[in-house]
């Protein structure tokens, strides 16, 4: 599938990158840094989910990205151009649902829904919006009567409003229920298929395992940690753990195991190399003769790394975002 | 949802008219939704224009060389463009800016002027409907004189418009709360209709009040208008009155470009 197909109108180029920040910052009048030199590149028709902690910088970094405010240094370009300077070119041909935005609370979903498209280029007709994010049963109900989910569906409807080539949705789903979420999450792989290039913000790891790409880690600013969700784990050292058997003291574990960690019968091994071992311990417990309670083997997940990251700080190099 | 894989088509571009249309059409349906708005937009100027009546009883017009109706109307005129335009617009601005609206406008096709003009269009379409009805129904009935040189009454209007446009938005930014609106625009509205000759003309004045009232905001736009209407104005006159209102209507501006707030503080 080739995305030019789905956007016959526009010359794409061949080699670049739908959104690119390069060392991108941003400090408020106050004096504080919320981005502090923020690098990464998003390909065409991509989907990057952009994590971290509360205060992380998220938002900052894609109210930079959507154009709402000047960089205080460093470079951004979206489809090309910079979205802050060349508003006028890049709106247009972008999506935005930001973390919290507004609309009249007095105007009805449909009444909303059309002054919207008065402002978008080639908007979709209201109806059609609506069912994308099941609102159509709502269009006649007063914005103040939705519930916090549905204006959520609602900011999403109209962010979609123009088939935008790019969108930028900041925290999609917060105060969804299982099922909103789940059909947002479809909405996102369909747009993606389509050719779409997603830049999402979340709180939700399994959000961005599921739908991201790529994935980048923020903390204090920056960007500590980035690729697919894969490499971003697999940087993680997976772990073992099972109850020593009473009467085997934990100096007889064979000597690769000796990184564990003991905490009473507990033990807990850290490792890169998961395979070998675990084919270690179980060749180990088979010629001793012991039984491994409570066994339990796994790689790193996305929240071990992302907990990790956000209790260290540590900065990783970043794998090719 | 319905899963759309609706491809990107060619697309027709927005307008700066269509974008302003669409603004100004929600804006509207807002304005009727809400009782308070509509109150002040369509019973005050007339209440007010009553008061001014009753004052000027009280006053006495010699030397001004107006009568009485035509003290009021030209006053009216000036009254329902600080009601309607400024006394309305403050609270729209607030409101939209704490509902997250004008935020979320922003992140849209519309440019920043485009966003605050849109909102204020039904109140601007008000103001003139209301202008219109009080020329007309004071010529017809009234007794008053047609417009002398209208094309002074219509700038004298415009520039009213644009002035307490641009005052209505940078009092916004001075505004946290809705309710505080009531607060904020009492200064404005109470300097000007007592300074710049709503409800007393400032030729009853001393001569030193009237020289330092004629440079308030609302001043050269109540002169031009009433110049306009009722001629006899000088020349020079009227180039100060002109000049004064372009002087406040581009500081306004500015000042709404500089400080304009467009989400509410944390």
């Amino acid at each position: 599938m080739t995305s030019d197909h789905h956007h016959p109108d526009r010359v794409r180029p061949v080699h670049g990158h739908a959104i690119e920040a390069e060392d991108l910052r941003r400090r408020y009048s106050e004096g504080f840094e919320a981005v502090s030199g923020v690098t990464f590149a998003v390909p065409y028709g991509e989907v990057l989910a952009l994590l971290g902690t509360n205060g992380a910088g998220k938002t900052s970094t894609v109210e930079l990205l959507e154009g709402l405010a000047p960089a205080s240094g460093g470079r951004v370009r979206v489809l090309g151009h910079d979205p802050y300077r060349e508003r006028a070119a890049v709106r247009p041909r972008i999506g935005v649902m930001l973390q919290e935005g507004g609309f009249p609370s007095d105007l009805t979903v449909t009444e909303t829904v059309r002054m919207w498209a008065g402002c978008t280029s080639g908007a979709r007709p209201t109806g059609e919006a609506l069912d994308m994010v099941g609102l159509a049963g709502r269009a006649r109900v007063r914005v103040k009567q939705l519930s916090g989910g549905e204006r959520r569906r609602l900011d999403l409807a109209l962010a979609l409003l123009g088939r935008p080539e790019v969108l930028f949705l900041d925290e999609p789903t917060t105060g969804l229920d299982a099922e909103g979420r789940r059909d947002t999450w479809n909405l996102v792989r369909d747009l993606r298929d389509t050719g779409t290039t997603v830049l999402l913000t979340t709180h939700y790891l399994e959000e961005a395992e599921a739908l991201a790409d790529q994935l980048a880690i923020m903390h204090g600013g920056r960007i500590v940690a980035s690729g697919t969700p894969a490499e971003v784990t697999a940087s993680r050292p997976a772990r073992i753990r099972f109850e020593l058997p009473a009467g085997v003291p934990a100096a007889r574990l064979p000597l690769t195991l000796r990184a564990a960690q003991h905490d009473g019968r507990r033990v807990e091994i850290r490792t890169h190399d998961l395979q070998s071992a675990l084919a270690g311990l179980l060749r180990w417990a088979d010629e001793e003769g012991v039984r491994l309670e409570g066994l339990d083997a796994r790689s790193a997940s996305l929240e071990e790394a992302f907990l990790e990251i956000a209790r260290s700080g540590a900065a990783t190099e970043p794998a090719g975002v | 949802m319905a899963a759309t894989a609706t491809p990107h088509r060619p697309r027709t571009g927005t307008t700066a008219a269509g974008r302003l249309g669409a603004l100004a059409r929600a804006e509207l349906v807002l304005l009727v939704r809400n009782r308070t708005a509509l109150f002040v937009t369509l019973l005050m100027p007339l209440l007010m224009i009553g008061s001014i009546r009753a004052g000027l009883d009280q006053v006495g017009l010699e030397g001004t060389g107006l009568t009485l109706v035509e003290a009021a109307m030209t006053g009216g005129l000036g009254m329902a463009l600080v009601i309607v335009v400024y006394l309305n617009l403050v609270p729209a601005y607030v409101t939209r800016r704490e509902e997250l609206v004008l935020k979320r406008l922003r992140t849209g096709e519309a440019s920043d002027a485009e966003i605050l003009t849109g909102t204020a269009l039904p109140s601007v379409a008000l103001a003139l409907v209301q202008c219109v009805i009080m020329v007309v129904a004071a010529v017809a009935f009234l007794g008053v004189r047609a417009p002398q040189r209208p094309e002074l009454l219509v700038a004298g209007v415009l520039a009213g418009i644009v002035l307490l446009g641009a005052l209505a938005a940078f009092t916004a930014t001075l505004t946290r709360t809705v309710e505080s609106a009531q607060l904020t625009t009492m200064p404005l509205f109470l300097v000007s209709a007592l300074g710049s000759g709503l409800f007393v003309p400032l030729e009853a004045f001393p001569e030193k009040v009237g020289a330092v009232c004629a440079l308030l905001p609302v001043t050269g736009v109540v002169t031009l208008v009433r110049g306009g209407w009722l001629g006899g104005a000088d020349a020079g006159e009227l180039v100060r009155a002109g000049a004064t209102a372009l002087v406040w209507a581009a500081v306004a501006v500015f000042a709404v470009r500089r400080r304009f707030r467009w989400e509410p503080r944390h």
